[in-house]
């Protein structure tokens, strides 16, 4: 008795929740059923920290939302477009390329349960500093992993984001986002309905894997010198890709009642989810169950966390027909149990009961909302009195140079290009040329996708920095032309029993909450990771924002990038003097202070509608987002950019008044910086009047240099052949 | 007239030629299974780019010993036309229907991007549109695209005008820095002696629709279809 107690402790269950099992069963726990408490309980796969924030985000939209039992959606013409970002922090800190690889492949089938073709991953990732060797070695070895699974896996990976800093040195994040569209009529749901019909196991065959990977590696902080690595999974992308193949085939026959990726917690969390999901009891025979090594136990057989797996709910009678497909693509596909009326998962191995647990209370992990408190740091970090006695730089010119070699504002095309960013052939605006668009054959619409976060302005002020994530992201979807319609987020936070990260984390929801529900998105899916800590500390708060979007004619997409000489550029939105938590502070002061940015939600979506509008009306020939390096790496992004640099002329003099630093390097929101025909300036300027944006003429497209002035006085004037160079070269 | 665009567990660009050929072109097209024998007719065979059973031994190494390709070498010793894109590029070297190997990339990592191509050879069916020395614009996405050959063998294949297309810049510029993968001579695509079998590492049905940025790849499956029509008759 005290052994399977002590059991139940060694898997992370606390000991009140022990007591609950003990109840709920009515009986002391099998080792077999301790163990899929342990993981299906655990902070990965129930949430109990964070469910009952959930309640706060909006569901209803423009567009009609759906929320799938894995990842949810937007309804759109005749497709649903299901989308779902989820976190690989802790593997990948561990093995970073299998741990990044195996993200990949978790969440393609996430989509895939859904009945969703994928059709793009992003990832959003997160480093230590790049001189940093050991953040050096994850960095490289994740994007490794990435391009290693996603090209072969053959969704194209068409975004995300790249960032250091040194809050991520002992524990990385890696953020995966896949999109997948699918006929409304055929979507399928993660259900085991349907007395007697038949549950198929299909896929790789089970292995010692990734044992505990939820449990342990998910719901743990890092401690020193500990060895967790036998906790990773090992992907293998050939299979998923059959895999993929083969469950659409499948689906397509229409005898698929249910179906249920095993990702984290395995045979546990599918078999469990899917009996409960459909108010039905599971049986399975584990016996049954395609073994890759001889003598497993029936719990590790339950929690293995081994790739490529899934499970389906197959009509009886059927069952041959479908498990043909799969041996057609060289997998797996095995009859391991079938559906009663029980509401039980009930589990047999060796010709005995292992395990007998009502599914509902089995997936109705407890609830905590431990105290939370206002961390002490905040006030000292957001005093910006220190702002105003910044001296000003003498050179500008050297400004720019040092920036452009941080690792943050530096090209991406070096990570970009390792992944294929193209196959399937529905990429039309590609990585480095703006917000990622993807066409849908056959439709005359188009899809837009990015993730968005600043982790800088989240640690400066969650609530705030999350509002800004939100709104950047849909100032990037709109830049292109596309209607933002919907948002899948990934909370990335250090260890909720500590009060002060469990504040930075319900103001973060609150800030993402607010301001989707003033945008209109719904919230349709997403995840929660927290215990992102090492001895050295917690990371920066980081909820991440993946967001989809609807460009109506998809011919129409405006990318980031200047396309020809003569054309005028135009801020839209003023310039402040702001410089709180700013790249240039950071890179040019060592500083990280605050406030972030001021946020007017109502001009942010003044903004995104004149933009949409001025794209689906042809007008602008580029368009992009005022961020990170504020108003001249606006610029530098839309002159380098394309395969040929351009020059540009502009001039500042209309804000002497204020700090020039602040002009030149300041993040304030709501503002967009598009390139049109000298001749369309005018009804630009009347569409932003009207709309009470402000907009002002900077200068033009033009020359070999990057040229800024005030008046007579050059500012910065460097060649941009030479920028190109360093600014594509700092990460190679 | 009728395509076919084999499948082996791996691929991932085959839908992509399909949809070419199918939806753009409007060409009768096929999916041809890797354990099938059955070319079901086609006139042309395109082997796409992807990881044919998983690249697990060596790239396209496994794919040669599939069913199909048995079929294929037949089919090639007819005279058939085959397009072997990125991924088939390799399994025809691997099966022996050109000559060379694919090494990887000179700096280790994959790369997927736009480059710019020259048209060597305008005499063979999949490039009879093109005006001599053309240069055009076709993505490529690969891992292991490194072309190599002993120097008597690139001798050989230069005097028989096998090499096809040669990556260069914008301008036609020939110097290593527009040499994506380290390929010798800067060699994208070489043809078999006859002309009738072409292995290519750029990616054609990803520059066959405005949209997508570049229509150029377009044009050699417009080639092949202008040959067909030519040259059909005689073959049946």
């Amino acid at each position: 008795m005290e052994d399977i107690e002590k059991v139940s402790e060694e898997l992370g269950l606390r000991k009140e929740e022990y007591q609950r099992i003990v109840e709920i069963l009515g009986r002391t726990p099998t080792p077999t059923e301790v163990a899929m408490f342990s993981v299906e309980w655990s902070e990965h796969c129930g949430y109990p920290h964070s469910r009952k924030w959930f309640e706060l985000f909006p569901r209803e939209g423009h567009f009609p939302a759906l929320f799938g039992e894995d990842a949810g959606g937007i309804l759109y013409d005749d497709l649903a477009i299901i989308f779902k970002m989820e976190s690989h922090n802790h593997p990948s800190q561990i093995e970073p390329r299998q741990g990044a690889a195996t993200g990949i492949g978790g969440i393609i089938r996430d989509i895939l349960g859904s009945g969703a073709r994928p059709i793009a991953c992003l990832d959003s990732l997160h480093f230590g500093p790049v001189e940093d060797r050991n953040a050096r070695h994850v960095f490289r070895g994740v994007v490794d992993g990435i391009a290693f699974y996603g090209n072969c896996v053959g969704v194209p990976t068409v975004g995300g984001e790249l960032y250091f800093h040194p809050s991520y040195r002992g524990n990385c994040l890696v953020n995966v986002m896949c999109v997948g569209i699918a006929e409304k009529s055929k979507l399928a749901r993660a259900v085991a309905q349907g007395r007697d019909n038949i549950i198929l196991y299909v896929g790789n065959k089970t292995g010692r894997d990734g044992i505990g990977g939820c449990s342990i590696l998910a719901s743990q902080e890092f401690a020193e010198g500990e060895e967790k690595r036998p906790s990773v999974q090992i992907g293998d992308p050939f299979t998923e890709k059959c895999l993929i193949e083969a469950t659409l085939e499948a689906l397509a026959t229409g005898f698929v009642v249910g179906i249920k990726d095993m990702g984290a917690a395995g045979l546990t969390c599918s078999a469990s989810e899917m009996a409960a999901a459909g108010r039905s009891g599971i049986e399975l025979d584990l016996d049954r169950v395609p073994l890759r090594e001889e003598g497993m136990e029936a719990w590790e057989i339950m929690m293995s966390e081994s790739q490529e797996r899934m499970l389906l709910c197959v009509t009886r009678g059927h069952e041959e027909e479908v498990r043909q497909i799969f041996k057609k693509w060289g997998l797996e596909a095995e009859v391991v149990g079938s559906v009663n009326e029980s509401g039980k998962v009930t589990i047999f191995y060796r010709g005995e009961v292992v395990a007998d647990i009502p599914a509902l209370e089995l997936t109705a992990p407890p609830i905590y909302t431990p105290p939370r408190e206002k961390p002490a740091y905040l006030q000292a970090v957001n005093d910006d009195s220190r702002l105003n006695s910044l001296p000003l730089p003498r050179n500008y010119e050297e400004i720019v140079l040092r920036m452009i070699a941080s690792p943050n504002l530096c090209s991406r095309r070096w990570v970009y290009e390792q992944y294929d960013h193209m196959v399937q052939t529905n990429t039309v605006v590609l990585p480095g040329k703006g917000t990622p668009v993807l066409r849908v054959k056959g439709k005359k619409w188009g899809i837009a996708v990015t993730t968005d976060c600043n982790p800088v302005y989240c640690y400066l002020d969650p609530y705030r920095g999350a509002q800004i994530a939100v709104a950047e992201a849909a100032l990037n979807l709109s830049a292109c032309g596309a209607r933002p319609a919907g948002i899948t987020d990934c909370l990335n936070f250090g260890n909720p029993e500590k009060p002060e990260r469990y504040w930075q984390f319900v103001e973060a929801v609150r800030g993402i909450a607010d301001a989707s529900r003033f945008f209109g998105l719904p919230i349709v899916s997403g995840n929660v990771s927290f215990y992102n800590e090492s001895p050295q500390g917690a990371v920066h708060p980081t909820p991440t924002i993946g967001m989809v979007g609807i460009i109506e004619n998809v011919e129409r997409a405006v990318g980031g990038v200047f396309k020809e000489e003569g054309h005028v550029v135009v801020l839209l939105g003023d310039i402040k003097e702001e410089l709180g938590g700013s790249e240039y502070l950071r890179v040019i002061h060592g500083l990280e202070v605050g406030p972030p940015p001021s946020l007017s939600l109502a001009d942010e979506k003044k903004l995104q509608e004149l933009l949409i509008e001025l794209a689906h009306r042809g007008i602008v020939t580029a368009a992009l987002d005022v961020s990170e390096g504020g108003l001249v790496f606006a610029l530098l992004e839309a002159c380098l950019g394309g395969e040929v640099p351009l020059g540009v002329v502009v001039d500042v003099k209309r804000w002497e008044n204020l700090r020039m630093d602040a002009v030149l390097f300041g993040e304030s929101r709501g503002r967009a910086l598009v390139s049109v025909r000298e001749d369309a300036y005018l009804p630009v300027e009347r569409m932003a009047r009207e709309r009470g944006i402000p907009c002002f003429l900077l200068g033009k497209v033009g020359g070999k240099d990057f040229l800024v002035q005030s008046g007579g006085r050059v500012l910065v004037s460097l060649p941009v052949g030479e920028l190109k160079r360093t600014w594509e070269q700092v990460l190679s | 007239m009728k395509f076919g665009v084999v499948v082996f567990p791996g691929s991932n660009c085959d839908y992509d030629c399909y949809y070419v050929l199918s939806e753009v072109l409007r060409v009768d097209t096929v999916f041809l299974w890797h354990e099938d024998r059955d070319l079901q007719g086609c006139d042309c065979v395109i082997l796409p780019g992807g990881f044919s059973y998983g690249d697990y031994l060596r790239t396209g190494a496994i794919a040669r010993f599939s069913p199909i390709m048995t079929s294929v070498r037949d089919f090639v010793r007819e005279g058939g036309l085959v397009l072997g894109i990125c991924n088939g590029f390799q399994i025809l070297l691997e099966s022996g229907l050109l000559p060379g190997a694919l090494l990887p990339n000179r700096d280790g990592h994959f790369v997927c991007r736009y480059t710019h191509l020259k048209v060597e050879n305008t005499s063979t069916p999949f490039t009879r549109l093109f005006s001599p020395g053309e240069i055009i614009r076709i993505p490529i996405a690969h891992h292991q695209g490194n072309f190599f050959m002993p120097s008597r063998d690139l001798e050989k294949i230069k005097h028989n005008r096998q090499v096809v297309f040669r990556y260069c810049g914008p301008q036609g510029e020939e110097d290593s820095g527009f040499n994506p993968n380290g390929s010798l001579e800067n060699i994208a695509g070489i043809a078999s002696p006859d002309f009738r079998v072409l292995g290519m590492m750029p990616h054609p049905e990803r520059a066959s629709e405005e949209i997508l940025g570049s229509q150029d790849g377009k044009k050699i499956f417009l080639s092949v279809i202008a040959w067909l029509e030519e040259n059909r008759r005689g073959r049946h």
